[in-house]
């Protein structure tokens, strides 16, 4: 039995939908929230690598590579506005956001 | 008997499911973020047993060097109510669950069905492999990124750059009462100023 396509792509859908069941379960925790959008955007990575190799294409290695920069950039800049509420509110309780003025 | 690289597969593949399952049902988010680097480890294996090694290695120290690490410490700095935090989860769960089955079964029916054959999709390839001839990964993709894809390079420095500075800004706190280094008023300090002189009569103190 070899490993083909849509073993990879099975894989990366199983970890994707992992990840929208974390947005939609931890609704509350934006933490669990940001780490299921790293999980979703790993499961593209993986959905991009893998048909890199099967189609012999290194534009899907190229574009994956960009994707992780985003990703990186987007977890930053997401801990940073974290951090700076919870300095504001006292919490990272995300139903207190409404409240912000602005 | 599965062949090595099948046998490798499948036991990354079930590392990652399982800790990307654990870091979503995880009670404590100390332990979310570290399956989170085991489920990052595993899939760095599935990129290396597809061949694309740069990403694999990029995986590990960016992932989980950086951007893991990174929540790592903003996890420990926030003081957060894990009991509660769960208790609230719970009425989510199944709203979810519905959500999740299907959108896994209908992702299953589009890999399963004709889209995953690479077969017909050959006809597409933008950047054949074939071209990069006897390079290694790392050097087939530095001789793509360095000229034909320069600008989004470009770009995806500009953007980690924009980040950078965002976060800087975002977190910068001027605190009052701390004294520092003022180099104007250093510079602007002359002998008039900086020095009195005092007439000091013996015997007795100023």
């Amino acid at each position: 039995m070899e490993v083909g396509l849509g073993q990879y792509l099975t894989v990366a859908a199983i970890l994707f939908v992992i990840g929208v069941f974390g947005i939609f379960m931890n609704r509350k925790n934006i933490i669990t929230i940001l780490m299921s959008v790293e999980l979703i955007l790993l499961a593209v990575n993986i959905n991009f690598v893998a048909f890199s190799a099967f189609l012999d294409d290194l534009a899907g290695q190229v574009f994956a590579l960009f994707v992780l920069t985003v990703a990186a950039a987007e977890a930053a800049i997401g801990l940073a506005i974290l951090v700076v509420f919870f300095r504001n509110r006292g919490s990272i309780a995300v139903d207190d956001v409404n409240t912000m003025k602005g | 008997m599965l062949g090595l690289q099948a046998f490798f597969f499948y036991i990354f593949a079930f590392i990652a499911v399982g800790g990307a399952l654990m870091v979503v049902l995880s009670r404590n988010p100390v332990h979310s973020v570290l399956f989170l680097i085991l489920t990052f480890v595993a899939s760095a294996g599935l990129f290396l047993l597809t061949g694309a090694e740069f990403l694999a290695m990029i995986l590990i120290v960016v992932y989980v060097g950086a951007v893991a690490i990174l929540f790592l410490f903003v996890v420990m700095m926030l003081d957060l109510d894990v009991g509660q935090l769960k208790q609230r989860a719970v009425q989510y769960a199944p709203f979810g669950a519905v959500i999740a089955v299907l959108l896994l079964a209908e992702l299953i029916i589009a890999v399963s069905g004709g889209l995953a054959d690479p077969a017909p999709m050959t006809m597409t390839t933008a950047l054949p492999m074939a071209e990069t001839g006897g390079l290694s990964n790392i050097e087939a993709l530095g001789n793509v990124l360095y000229t034909r894809y320069i600008l989004f390079f470009q770009l995806a420095g500009l953007i980690l750059f924009v980040a950078m500075i965002g976060a800087i800004v975002l977190t910068l706190r001027h605190k009052e009462n701390v004294r520092r280094q003022s180099i104007p008023d250093q510079v602007a300090r002359n002998p008039a100023t900086a020095i009195e002189i005092k007439k000091v009569e013996s015997g007795r103190g100023i």
